[in-house]
Parts: C-alpha cells; structure tokens; sequence
C-alpha cells in the first residue's frame, strides 16, 4: 500500500494454549484465535472488522491497542512497530491508539465519578495539571454530547448511550491517533446506536481521527466503514471497500454472512434468496485444513482440503482469500 | 373463538426508588397460527408483556391487573395448578439466551422428556426417550442418539436454541411465546433459527409471539406487528404497513434510525434524540412527546392527555395526530 | 499425583518449623535440673545432632518401616507406621494417635450431620421464605451462632444442660462398640456446641446459594415449562446450589478431624484435639508433629475427594 497508513498489521499470530495442563506438562492443545493477519489503515479513516463469534476479531482488537502480545507478527503505528516497544516507549504509544468497549456498563469504575473515569488517562500520562485536566474533561464532555455539569456524578446515574459516550470521551482524552472500538453499539437500543454512530462519525471528521471498528452486526459497518475485513476463524476472508464487499462479495463466507442479515423491509425479504451454512463454526482448537470454511462451503473441492487459500486482489482495493472466488 | 385476548393489562413493580410502570393499558388479540412480533427497545414492557401471559413475573411486590383470556379463560385469576398446566402445554416459552436457559445438570433428552411428562404424567422412561429423540431429530439435530444423553455445555448456542424450540414444542402448544430468541446469536445461526420457527410453526400450526427489538427480524417472519414505548402499544399494523406507512412518531423514528445493508457511506442516520423514559417518573400525557418532532404542533395536547389507540387507516396508532398527517409520516424518501 | 507431592512438601514444612522451635527436646527428655553435659548426651542419644535432612529422612522412613528410639538396652520399638515416640509419655506416638481418633472422628461425624442438617436446612428455609419471619429468624440465628466463641458455648451448655436442669449426664466418653446409648448421650452436647458454630454459616451459604440460583434462566424456564413447586425446588435448584456447599462441607469436616481442641478439653473428651492440647502444654514435639501432619493430611485428602466429588455433581467440570 502506498497511501499514508497511520496502522498497519503484519502477520500477525495469537494462540491461545488451552486445554488441561497438568504440572510441568505442556497443555495439550492450542486455540488459534488470530492467524497471519496483514492489513493498512490509511489516517483518517475507517476499517471495520466483522465476523461471527469465535472469529478472532476481539483478540484482534487488543492485539492492536497491544493489550496482549502477539505470538507472531508486527504492529506498526506510524511506521513503528510497537511490538517490540520498551514498556517506557509504550507508554508514550498508549496515547496514540486508544480503546472504546462494548459494554458500558463495565468498563467504567462505578467507585469514581465519570469526571474522574474521562480524565484518567490524563493522569496516569500526566499530561495537564489538575486545574488543566478537569477543564479539558469538561470539553470532552461537551464534545461528546455530555452535560459538563454532571462532572461529579457516577456512573449509576447515567443511562448505558450516556455511559458509552463517557468512554468515547475518555479515548479522547489524549487526543490519539486511533481508536479502536470492539463493539462500541452492540449493546446500546437501536435508537441510541444512532446517535453513537453519528458522534463517531462527527468526531472522525473533526479530529482526523482513525477507527478500527470492531463488529458482528454488518448494517452497522456498511454505513461507518471505509474498508471492510471480513474473518472467519482467524483469517481475513475477503477485504476491501464497503460497495465492493457488500455489492461484489468474492467469498461465499461473505455472500452468506450478508444473505443471513435480516432485512427491515418485508417485501425485501421475501425476495432475497438467503443462503444457509449448515452446521456450526468448527472449533478454533483444531481448525480445518487448508481452507478454515470449507466444511461449511457449499463450492467446496478437493482443493480447498489441500492448500490453503491466500489474499489475492481481486479488483483494485478488494481482496479475497477462496480458490473459487464468486 | 380468538386464541388469546389481552384486555387492559397493567404491571407495576414497586421498588424501594418508587413504582415502576411497566406495563399500562395493553390490549391486543391473537388468532391461531397467526405470527405476531412485539417489538420495542429497553424498558419498553414488551418482555414484561410476554412473562404474564405464563404469570412469570417475580418479585416482591408485584401488582397485575386486566384480563388475559386464553381460549375464553382468564389466566391471571387461575389457581397455580391451572396456570401450572398452561404452562408449557397450551403455551409455551423460548428465551432469549440459550446459553443459560438449559439445566446444566441434566442430560438433554432428561430435560426434554421432562417438558412431555409433566403434562403427560402417565409416560414410560422408554416413551420418553422415544419423545426425546423425535424432538431433537426435528429440529435438525444431527446424530441425534448421541446427543440425547449429552449435557447442554456440549452444544453450541445455536443447537442449544434448537433444543429450547424442541422442549417449547413438545406439547404442541397453541401459542409459542419467543422472547428475543436470536439476539444472543450470530448472524447465520439466527438465520437458522428464525426458519426454524417459521418450519415448525406450519408443521405444528401454533401462534407465534415474537419479541424483538429488531426490525430485520420482524420483517423475516412476521405478519403483524405491535410496537411498544415506555409500557405502552403505540402502534398495532400489518407487517407492511408498519414499515411502508408507519402511523406512530416512535415507530418512524425507529425505521429512520435503523441502519440497513443499504445506508451508503456517510449517509447520516437520524437517531430519534433524548433517551427512553424511566417507568418510575413517566413524563405526563404522552410518554413519547418529550422526544417527538410532532408534539409541539398540537398547542400542549401531547403533554396533558395520553393517547388511545385508534383506528387509523389500517393501522392502529396512540397519538393525537390527525389521521392525515399520520398516514403522510414517511412522507418524502422512504 | 500432585497430592502425593503434596504431602511430601507438607511433612517436610512441619518437621522443620517444628525444628526451629525454641523448646529443646533433649532438655526436656531430661527433666529439671539438667546439667548440660547430660543433654547434650541426650541429645545425641536421641539423634537431635543430626542434620535436619538426615533426621527428616529416618523420620519418613520410620513411617513405612517402623523405627526404633533410644538405644540398647533402653529402646522401644515401634511398628509401622511409625509416627514417632513421645519421651514424655513413654509411648509410640501412633498407638496415641489411634486411640485418640475414634472419639475426635465421632464428634466430627456427629457434628458434620447435624451441622449440614441445621444449617442446610434453615437456610433453605430462609430462602424460600425470603423476607418473612422465617428468613429473619434463621439469618438472625446465623449472625449470632457465628458470634459464639467455642468455649463460651460448650460451658454455657454444660451449665444449663447439666448443672442446672441436669437432662444429660457430664460428658464421659465411652466408645460406641461398649455403649451405643453412652456414647451418644456423652457427645450430644459437643455436636450441638460445634453445629451450631458452623451451622451458622452454611445458614447463610445456603440462602444465598439458593437465592442466586433462583434468579438463573434454567430455573425460569422450569417454571415456564409446568414444573410443580416442589419438584423445582428439589431437582433444579437444590441441585445447582448444593455443589459448592457439598465440596465445602467436605473439607471444614476434613479439618474438624483434625481435632476440635478446644470442644474436646471443655467436655474432657479424650481425643486427637486434648492430645494436641497437651503435647503443646508439655512441650511434647513428637506429638505435635505427628498431630500436625496428621491433620494437614486429612486436609490434603479431602480436597483431593472433593476435586473428584465436584466433577461428579457437575457435569461442566468433568474433563473429558
């Protein structure tokens, strides 16, 4: 890629050992919840990651934000892997990609007023003074659709859209470069989503901000992405824009994720022919050979057992990982 | 004879912060085999609804009043025996996370096999088991002789469900009451799940009551819909009318805020603005007009008086609103 | 596999904090008015001087193939399992042992039923009756049964129950193949003492186990099915909330082996506890050794039954 890339992910690996481990034996088998995965983001916009549960993409996320360590591969940020940062050099790096979760309900201290949640990475990076900090957490209150006077409530007393905006404020708070969120809307009503969604988007435009945007639900990722990943297993199936993805899918993983999506439009969904994947997501334990989604894939040969498929382009920016691409 | 008939239910829990309304003045009607979606966000009492059809709202003070007539009989004044054998016999329950709807405990086939032999007392262990399996080759469970004596934690989520659907329709009820049966699955599993229902629904020729807060979903199956705000019905139609010409403020806000697989890029969403009310402090008149684009052309009528549902159109919608400006709300892109 | 290690590690910690105690086992073989030269005789004799390795090895293997203590002329063999030898008494530490845990295993038995009884019983009790004066009562019963020193109540019950009323007879223990009425009528006192202090809390473990699993799906979805009152109760959520308490009961009546000292010396009832009670008194470290290792290794043992018993109750816990 030759575009300014503010994040990039080369190669990257996670396995998890799981299974019974008896004293000083080894345990026996091995999760691999991220496989190989490469990808740009270029400054300023948003790459989505979609995929069902068991996917990978959570580990992902905090394999980026470096909250866990890579078994394999290499994050870059602005050209430099934070991989391999000293954990002096990683504090420096902790303002440049920030997280937003999914549940707003757990991710702020319920013990210390949202004033004190929001100006915490502030703190601990001691950026400002006191008298500073609690200035600019007003502002970020305000920015995110906050009352500033509500400085010294607690969370209880915010509803979960009021909450989540409070940990989109505290991502904020040092102004980074990326954010990534994992499932920022998942669990907020509809018609909060809405709003959610439309502050992120504002605040992407105004602050130049980057997103990795984490998520299962594919109408929320069609209206904030600028790229789309799709994962099935640990792998990156099929990547490129929105149009392309959704309107050209190469991967039949793609095709039937987006064929599985109900439609709010009744006459819409008689029409559509939905394709159903029998069986369930085989585990990440022992994941299939060659292609992960071949036990599951109606166009599934001999070759998909054999070899497995690598990301070739398909057309200019969309890229898909399938022998028999559609 | 209508299947099932709610007349004015009202539930209020009292808590130590204060009465909460969460359900006030419902009444709608269910025909056999008809496919009926309740469909409302947090707080909107649509789960609330569902759990006193069985009379499974709990608590320490709980007050319910109005009429559910199942079949001309009145559920809410039974005795516990009588409810005992509505429950899961004439109507049946599917909820919403499979994952810890399932005894741990017991075996699969145990479990189903109870659901039969509870209404069935007379039933041999072998008749049971017979049972069991059936249920489970019904709903797609592969190798079924294998996974009757297994236990729920060695399935996943989506099997899991199919197995809460099998234990639901054992007893051929007349109503099967699901509460958000696919929100705690993925995508493709709920797609599995959602024809599932739809299959057995036209084998068994039971009523379906779908709770959701997802409008994708209720389009899937449903053929008319109820939306629910702040305990109340605000909007009663047909499948297409709800989404082609909604007649209630809330529900056009809803259709407008959703995203779908077509919102291109940076088209902005147009979330309805300010939050759900608390059921404690209910705003007065109208529980929607804080939050509604309309309620200030009606000179305060939304803030003092709490609209009944009406006929409007084909629809039924609770809002002041003149018919007219009711049927034109989409007015314009739809 | 790893409870074997266990036990190793823990024999090995009790020998040696015993070894660094202050109190010279030499002297103390020697009476008062010791003149060093006869202690340090001793001490040799004994095989104090020893590294403590060395003296930690034959200790073990006195354990499998019995050991003999003193010298020529002087000594005292014991069988295995050799446990040690208590100068001060002038006996093998394990025949000690043997005969001192019958009547500490009866009051534990008798204890644990009835504890597990009461307490599993009212706080069911409670839980259904969330709220109402039941509840009140049993939880009130909790707080306060907790509050109860041991002593205070084995004294207090001596007082009323004996001295005063004189339904029962002074405790004297008398074993359960002389005199089945005996004995039970000696240890109905020290059960009640050591139940009730327990009791209270599996009172409120109970409830609260029983609350929690209330609250679950699976238990609405019973209740959504048909199920009778009573058959819920029983076969869903006793079910699911006696697993922990069942595996914690395990090892509180594990450590009740080990001796309940101070029921024991309140009703002077002769058991491991008293034994332990006056080795330490006397300074005896044989025996306090041996009761300590014998304790930790009930312990050992009942979490390893415990482990095994959890996977049996839950089927999400057993590996495949």
């Amino acid at each position: 890629m030759n575009t300014d890339l503010v994040l990039e992910a080369r190669g990257l690996r996670k396995y998890f050992p799981t299974g019974a481990s008896k004293m000083l034996q080894r345990p026996t088998d091995v999760v691999q919840a991220v496989d190989e995965v490469s990808f740009g983001l270029r400054r300023g916009t948003t790459l989505a990651i979609v995929g069902e549960s068991g996917c990978g993409k959570s580990t992902l996320g905090r394999l980026l934000a470096r909250l866990i360590e890579p078994t394999a591969g290499s994050v870059l940020l602005d050209g430099k892997d934070i991989t391999k940062a000293s954990s002096r050099e990683l504090l420096a790096l902790r303002r440049d990609i920030q997280v937003v979760f999914q549940d707003p309900y757990a991710c702020l201290n319920p013990r210390h007023s949202i004033g004190q949640s929001i100006g915490t990475p502030i703190r601990i990076q001691k950026t400002l003074s006191r008298a500073d900090e609690k200035a600019r957490v007003r502002e970020l209150m305000a920015l995110v659709g906050l009352n500033p006077e509500h400085y010294n409530r607690f969370p209880h007393e915010f509803s979960g859209g009021q909450r989540q905006r409070a940990g989109i404020a505290r991502a904020l708070a040092l102004q980074p470069k990326v954010i990534i969120a994992d499932e920022p809307v998942s669990a907020l009503d509809v018609s909060i989503q809405a709003q959610i969604l439309n502050l992120m988007e504002d605040l992407q435009s105004s602050m130049g901000l980057s997103y990795v945007f984490i998520a299962h639900d594919l109408s929320v990722v069609r209206h904030i992405a600028d790229q789309v990943a799709v994962m099935y297993l640990g792998k990156i199936v099929e990547i490129g824009d929105p149009t392309a993805v959704y309107e050209r899918s190469a991967h039949p993983y793609t095709k039937a994720l987006l064929s599985a999506v109900p439609v709010a439009d009744p006459k819409g969904a008689g029409e559509r022919k939905r394709i159903v994947l029998s069986g369930d997501v085989p585990s990440p334990v022992n994941p299939p050979s060659g292609c992960r989604f071949r036990t599951r894939c109606p166009k599934a040969e001999a070759r998909c057992a054999a070899e497995e498929p690598l990301l070739i382009e398909r057309e200019a920016g969309h890229q898909v990982a399938c022998h028999f691409p559609l | 004879m209508t299947l099932l008939s709610v007349r004015d239910l009202n539930v209020t829990f009292g808590t130590p912060e204060g009465d909460v309304r969460a359900v006030q003045g419902v009444s709608f009607d269910i025909e056999p085999g008809e496919t009926v979606a309740i469909v409302g966000e947090s707080g909107s009492g649509k789960s609330v609804t569902a759990n006193s059809l069985l009379r499974l709202n709990f608590g320490a003070d709980v007050r319910i009043s109005g009429e559910i007539l199942l079949e001309g009989r009145d559920v809410l004044t039974m005795t516990e025996d009588e409810v005992r054998s509505v429950r899961g016999s004439d109507m049946a329950m599917i909820f919403q996370d499979p994952l810890t709807a399932l005894n741990p405990f017991y075996t699969v086939g145990r479990q189903i096999g109870e659901a039969y032999a509870i209404h069935h007392p007379g039933a041999t262990k072998k008749e049971l088991r017979e049972i069991a399996l059936n249920s489970l080759e019904k709903v797609g469970i592969p190798e079924p002789l294998k996974r009757v004596d297994q236990y729920p934690h060695e399935f996943s989520g989506g099997m899991r469900q199919r197995i809460v659907i099998a234990m639901a329709l054992v007893n051929n009820p007349k109503i099967l009451i699901a509460d958000e049966p696919t929100t705690a699955l993925d995508v493709t599993v709920q797609a599995q799940i959602l024809e599932l229902i739809a299959e057995m629904q036209a084998q068994h020729g039971s009523a379906v009551i779908l709770i959701t807060h997802d409008l994708g979903v209720v389009a899937e199956i449903t053929e008319r819909v109820m939306v629910m705000y702040a305990g109340r019905v605000v909007e009663s139609a047909s499948v297409e009318n709800t989404f082609a010409v909604p007649t209630h403020p809330y529900t056009r806000g809803l259709l407008k805020s959703v995203k779908s697989l077509d919102t291109a890029r940076h088209e902005r969403l147009e979330p309805i603005p300010g939050t759900p009310p608390s059921l404690i402090k209910l705003p007065s008149g109208c529980p929607f007009h804080p939050r509604c684009a309309f309620a200030d052309s009606l000179g305060g009528r939304c803030s003092s008086e709490a609209p009944e549902l009406r006929i409007v159109g084909s629809s039924r919608s609770a809002c002041h609103l003149p018919d007219e400006r009711l049927l034109g709300l989409m007015g314009g892109a739809s | 596999m790893f409870a074997v290690v266990l036990l190793l590690i823990v024999s090995a910690f009790t020998f040696w904090i015993f070894s660094a105690l202050p109190s010279d086992p030499a002297a103390l073989t020697c009476g008062k008015n010791c003149r060093p030269e006869v202690i340090e005789a001793n001490r040799e004799r004994l095989g104090y001087d020893k590294p403590l390795v060395e003296q930690y090895g034959a200790y073990m293997k006195g354990i499998f193939a019995g050991r003999t203590y003193g010298e020529e002329g002087a000594s005292v063999h014991c069988p295995a399992p050799s446990l040690g030898y208590s100068y001060d008494r002038h006996e093998c530490v394990t025949s000690l042992i043997a005969s001192t845990l019958p009547v500490t295993a009866s009051i534990a038995l008798g204890a644990f039923v009835l504890w597990m009884a009461i307490g599993v019983g009212l706080g069911t009790l409670a839980a259904l009756k969330r709220g109402r004066w039941q509840d009140r009562l049993a939880t009130g019963f909790s707080v306060v049964g907790v509050s109860f020193p041991t002593f205070f109540l084995g004294l207090m019950f001596i007082m009323i129950f004996v001295i005063w009323t004189g339904i029962l007879p002074f405790p004297r223990y008398t074993g359960i193949t002389e005199n089945p009425v005996d004995w039970f009528m000696a240890l109905i006192l020290p059960w009640f003492v050591l139940a009730l202090i327990s009791a209270a809390t599996y009172v409120r473990m109970t409830r609260n186990g029983i609350l929690e699993v209330m609250n679950e799906e699976f238990v609405r979805l019973g209740i959504a099915k048909g199920l009778p009152r009573k058959r819920l109760i029983v076969t869903y959520v006793m079910r699911a909330a006696l697993v922990p308490i069942v595996t914690i009961a395990g090892l509180d009546f594990a450590f009740l082996l080990g001796g309940a000292l101070v029921t024991e010396s309140i009703f002077n009832l002769p058991g491991l506890g008293k034994l332990t009670l006056a080795a330490v008194v006397n300074s005896d470290l044989p025996i306090l050794v041996a009761t300590t290792m014998v304790a930790a290794v009930f312990i050992v043992i009942a979490n390893a039954v415990v482990d095994v018993l959890y996977g049996y109750l839950d089927p999400r816990v057993r590996v495949k």
